[in-house]
């Protein structure tokens, strides 16, 4: 019968492609365990560099030099880095990663300049009809800090040329498997932590602590951005990894039911074909 | 013989943890020596050699790039923009980068940055002591 076929044929489509999708969740699981791993590797760093620097502002400092990526200027242009995965298929997080500063943007009353990292937030800035500063993609699954520093870089000209006057980035923040916040953070002015009244080492800076604080702030800015893409592939491939899952466990549903409708239908085509033949053989006795 | 906890840490990840005796760095203002009980110090470091020495075994080096060194209750923490042993280092590669940023320097290219050729032939250089040594392990003295 022609329906059976056609249901048939829809049970091995739904098939395959519950197929895909549970290869997809377990490229994706495995993907993420190596970027989580990534993120703990550099935690080390990070964490004495905040220290570091922390130690560094606290120092009783001339008021005149305050560090150019230190000093707040009012704000007449913001510039926005939004960090999104290349590709799609994980669920809502491009969305709403996406909303997340375009909301932004539309607050606020001053200019503000997108750099996009990542494919689908540049798709999402070209179709929205913003002006984009800069794109960067393809960076990959295991970034080094050496593919950032472009970014950085961009950053910091743009803040020390005066083009704006706030650096933010919006990533998204890996909170646990199943969760993953946009979250938007200043970039620059730099901001360090502030230590508990005496808690400062009194380290002997050597050259000057104006000197040291001069090289650290750029590989603080760098370190930042590193760890906020790392903590996106992360988020990435978990949010991928679930709406995998969930991809998976409809098609077997469906899969499921599609049998249950197979059943049903052959069931009663033999039934009226029992029917047939009974009634046949009736009408020759009679 | 008085130890202290060394780390060398980068952005990508924790290089090198462990009890030394002393260690020298490539200072911006030169190398310096620290061993155990050190005051609280806090200096740049540029692209040089890193020396560890630690009791009954041969000293080990380590090729680091530019970075920071924190001296802090007897612990060492090195935070390098790269750093590696030697048998991380390509020597070919190594060589190769010595050889393209002589010629940068030697031609002058219009569009070479010179304090940019300076800094990685001077990275390339430090890798190639690096590894050189490990290959002629250096003489007792």
């Amino acid at each position: 019968m022609a329906n059976i076929r056609i249901i048939r044929r829809r049970i091995r489509s739904v098939q395959n492609s519950a197929k895909i999708t549970k290869a997809m969740q377990m490229i994706a699981a495995s993907k993420m365990r190596r970027a989580q791993q990534l993120t703990l590797a550099g935690r080390p760093y990070s964490e004495k560099m905040r220290d570091v620097l922390a130690d560094l502002a606290a120092q009783p400092a001339d008021a005149e030099e305050v560090h150019p990526l230190l000093r707040h200027r009012d704000v007449k242009r913001i510039e926005v880095i939004h960090i999104t995965p290349d590709r799609g298929l994980c669920g809502g997080l491009n969305s709403n990663l996406n909303r997340t500063t375009g909301r932004f943007i539309l607050e606020q009353n001053v200019p503000v300049s997108v750099v996009t990292v990542g494919r689908k937030g540049r798709d999402f800035m070209v179709r929205f009809g913003r002006e984009v500063r800069a794109v960067f993609t393809d960076l990959g699954d295991r970034p080094r800090v050496a593919d950032i520093l472009p970014i950085a870089r961009l950053a910091i000209d743009d803040y020390t040329s005066g083009y704006a006057d706030q650096v933010l980035i919006t990533y998204a923040d890996f909170v646990t498997t199943a969760v993953q916040r946009p979250v938007m953070q200043k970039l620059l002015p730099v901001e360090p932590a502030s230590l508990p009244p005496g808690q400062a080492t009194g380290y002997i800076y050597e050259p000057r602590s104006l000197e040291v604080l001069d090289a650290l702030l750029p590989r603080f800015v760098e370190m930042q951005l590193y760890h906020a893409l790392l903590e996106s592939i992360a988020s990435e491939h978990s949010a991928r990894m679930v709406a995998m899952r969930a991809a998976t466990d409809n098609a077997l549903d469906m899969i499921d039911s599609l049998t249950l409708m197979l059943n049903k239908a052959r069931q009663e085509s033999i039934t009226r074909e029992l029917l047939d033949i009974v009634g046949g053989a009736a009408a020759l006795e009679g | 013989m008085p130890t202290m906890q060394l780390e060398i840490v980068t952005a990508e990840r924790l290089v090198y943890s462990d009890q030394v005796n002393g260690v020298v760095a490539p200072g911006i203002e030169g190398d310096l020596g620290i061993l155990p009980h050190h005051a609280p110090l806090l200096t740049t470091l540029q692209a040089g050699e890193l020396r560890i020495m630690k009791e009954g075994q041969p000293d080990t080096y380590m090729a680091i790039s530019s970075g920071f060194l924190e001296v802090m209750a007897n612990r060492v923490v090195v935070l390098a923009d790269t750093a590696e042993r030697a048998d991380e280092i390509d020597e070919a590669r190594a060589q190769e980068a010595v050889h393209r940023t002589q010629e940068q320097l030697e031609h002058r290219a219009a569009d070479v940055d010179l304090e940019r050729a300076v800094a990685s032939m001077r990275r390339a250089q430090t890798r190639l002591k690096v590894v050189r040594r490990r290959q002629r392990p250096p003489t007792t003295g």
